[in-house]
């Protein structure tokens, strides 16, 4: 991690020469994101145990390779989601209990979002296939003659798949605005980095497609924030994509079904934790007197009581209506089918209201099921 | 069922140095279903294989091995992950026989645990099963109880042609079965009698009134309905588990038609080009004659696999095999 890019110090190494873009409101901003995110985790890592949302995949650590590079973006720019960066659309207006939503099984209005007013992608399951999406609409962009760049979040695993290669190779070609933003928190699932790929730094990846690459300290927001700066306005200067790899460590488990103490050295986790990015940038920022005990406490007082409203607007959603099923699948109108089906369905009893699992991955009502489900 | 299939494995590579098994996380923790558990301590790490993340990489590096002539068995996280490595089965696993003089078939086993019920978020939850129905040069099958998936994996792996082995994941944990651990026919000489486990439906029910005809995870809602149609309308259902659904066991399916006379077919996945149709059109070429009502189906419907808030109105609940049922007793 010597090589990486790193402006908040840590251990025995010294703080770094602060960008001179950032000023005191810059850095508070990020701040603040990266506590709406935490507070929004460990709520829903709370709710899930509770039996109150589904297997959850927690963030808890990667904040600053979120909030970071999130706040380097225009309100322009596109910003495309992983699993792993489920909550981010709330730092783009996406209301937090429709993310709380998703996570508690609903769809339509309630689980999913206008993703081009909001300029962020869907939350993106099958690994790496988001990739290509943000090229080609950072492509359409620059084809428009428009600035807007696109941002995308993947993580080491998601460069095993041809996905991640047709990405970097298209946006190479056609010199995207893009940013491939690769969070090397070490593992996927139980599979660690060096099972991943037979090279040691993963940003050396991009110069098989032409472009430049690299490697940042993964728990520093700033270093996040300010290798996406520089890639953005390269990006938007014509320059085409850059990759950049934020390396840190998965802090946490996979996913609320997962227990890592089956594959991994949890005291190596622990070792890992003393980088933990709220604490460190909280003690950056009080060391360079940008923020105190009492505007620490003061956002944090201020995330938990906008995502307790969120939950609150979560919990007091309806059951979602037959229809639900049938709505939205198309933008055109519906084909008969669906009008049959939903006759056939109205004519039974309606089965109870489905309820998420809880901590202990257990049978769910109609039988079975008790393995661990990834979310993944 | 889970402890079938990994007896299956267990016994397989005992017998069988060929034998190999690779995936996402199935070797250090043994699959995130636990299906591959216990082997790799057993057989090492050249055999029981944590991949990169990458699933035709999986698939096309699977084919090679068999080429060379090794017996891969390999794991797809979840149902719709198999997507990646779906033009390595189709263009190659699928065609290989027939591009070789028959003579070097891409014998490898594609294990997915497949369909909804287990509360999952989007995408790990389908039933892909038709589309590789659709692929000549596939076998396509799934169990529907511990001995069964016990017996048809063993067979599969030891078999020439590339089977899809379809597992289905809400009943993994579902009701414990004695069966003898003993395999069910020699290992080391299967030739021949592989096809026999992958080619025939099985009676779950007997009955004379009305073929219930499903497989994997809506057998056992299929085995509800057929109590209550005896006990609430004296009507006798035979069940039929199809277990291979390519080829279908057309004896087994025109005797139970022609026997009484009506049938539903029943399935999780969308209706449409769905397994149901070719059920129902074989049947409706074959036994026409002897039906009494057109052949009903009761299936998923025709949209993506609901977020799971939704899921039990989508998958075939006793209810709606009832009704299904129903309509065609009383047409
Ligand atoms: C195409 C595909 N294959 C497999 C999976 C199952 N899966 C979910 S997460 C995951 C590991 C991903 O690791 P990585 O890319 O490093 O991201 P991280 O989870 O560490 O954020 C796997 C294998 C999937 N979601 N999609
Ligand atoms: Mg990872």
């Amino acid at each position: 991690m010597t090589d990486s890019l790193r402006i908040i110090g840590r251990d025995d190494l010294p703080d770094n020469k602060l960008p001179e873009e950032l000023g005191e409101k810059d850095l508070l901003e990020i701040f603040r994101s990266m506590v709406v995110l935490r507070v929004f985790d460990e709520r829903a890592v709370a709710l899930q145990r509770q039996g109150r949302l589904g297997t959850y995949a927690l963030y808890w650590g990667e904040e600053a390779t979120q909030a970071g590079p999130l706040y380097a973006c225009s309100e322009r720019d596109w910003i495309f989601p992983s699993y792993r960066q489920n909550a981010i659309g709330i730092l783009r207006a996406v209301p937090a209990s429709t993310i709380f939503a998703w996570w508690r099984g609903y769809g339509g209005r309630e689980g999913f979002y206008n993703v081009r007013e909001h300029r962020v992608g869907p939350i993106c399951v099958p690994i790496a296939t988001h990739l290509p999406h943000a090229v080609g609409v950072s492509w359409a962009s620059k084809l428009r003659g428009e600035r807007d760049a696109s941002l995308v979040w993947f993580g080491d695993g998601a460069t095993s798949e041809g996905d991640f290669h047709e990405a970097m190779n298209f946006a190479g070609v056609f010199k995207t605005p893009t940013i491939f933003f690769c969070v090397n928190n070490q593992w996927a699932i139980s599979t660690p980095v060096h099972k991943q790929t037979a090279l040691k730094v993963l940003a050396d990846k991009a110069a098989a497609y032409g472009m430049p690459g690299i490697r940042v300290d993964g728990f520093d927001p700033i270093a996040c924030w300010k290798a996406t700066h520089d890639a953005l306005e390269r990006a938007r200067a014509g320059g085409g994509p850059s990759f950049i790899e934020a390396y840190c460590y998965r802090l946490g488990a996979h996913g609320t079904a997962d227990d890592p103490r089956l594959y991994r050295n949890e005291a190596e986790a622990a070792n890992w934790k003393r980088l933990e990015p709220l604490a460190r940038t909280s003690a950056y920022l009080k060391r360079i007197a940008v923020l105190d005990d009492d505007l620490e406490s003061e956002l944090f007082v201020d995330a938990k009581k906008s995502i307790a409203s969120a939950v609150a607007e979560m919990e007091a959603l309806e059951h979602p209506s037959l229809e639900t099923l049938f709505d939205q699948v198309y933008a055109s109108r519906t084909p008969w089918t669906f009008e049959e089906s939903l006759r056939e369905l109205q004519s039974v009893e309606r089965p109870p209201e489905v309820k998420p699992l809880g901590a202990q991955p257990g049978p769910p009502s109609t039988g079975d099921a008790d393995a661990p489900v990834g979310p993944s | 069922m889970v402890e079938g299939l990994n007896l299956a494995l267990d016994q397989a590579m005992a017998a069988d140095d060929r034998v190999l098994v690779m995936g996402e996380d199935v070797a250090r923790t043994g699959g995130v279903f636990r299906v591959t558990a216990g082997l790799l301590d057993k057989y090492g790490d050249d055999r029981v294989i944590d991949t990169p993340l990458a699933e035709a990489g999986i698939v096309g590096t699977a084919i090679g091995m068999a080429v060379y002539g090794l017996l891969p068995v390999i794991e797809i996280q979840f149902d719709t992950f198999v997507y990646p490595g779906f033009e390595q089965i189709v263009v190659h696993a699928a065609r290989y026989a027939w591009r070789t003089r028959g003579e070097v078939p891409a014998s490898i086993v594609v294990r997915i645990p497949f369909g909804g019920g287990v509360r999952a978020p989007e995408l790990h939850s389908d039933s892909p099963e038709a589309l590789f129905a659709h692929v000549p040069g596939l076998k396509v099958v799934c169990p529907s109880t511990p001995e069964d998936a016990r017996d048809m994996l063993l067979a599969a792996i030891e078999h020439p042609d590339p089977v899809i082995f379809m597992e289905p994941k809400r009943i993994y944990r579902a009701g414990r079965q004695d069966f003898p651990e003993e395999p069910p026919f020699d290992i080391s000489s299967a030739d021949g009698v592989t096809t026999d486990y992958l080619s025939k439906a099985r009676i779950a029910r007997s009955g004379h009134d009305l073929a219930l005809i499903s497989y994997g995870a809506t057998v056992p809602a299929c085995m509800e309905a057929a109590e209550r149609l005896s006990s609430e309308r004296g009507v006798d259902a035979r069940v039929v588990d199809l277990r291979s659904l390519y080829p279908l066991d057309v004896d087994t399916l025109v005797d139970a038609a022609t026997a009484c006379g009506r049938a539903v077919v029943v399935h999780e996945a969308p209706r449409t080009a769905g397994l149901g149709a070719e059920v129902s059109s074989l049947i409706h070429e074959r036994a026409m004659l002897d039906l009494e009502a057109p052949v009903g189906r009761v299936t998923g419907f025709d949209v993506p696999f609901p977020q799971f808030i939704n899921e039990d109105d989508y998958i075939p609940s006793v209810d709606r095999i009832l009704a299904g049922c129903n309509k065609v007793l009383d047409w």
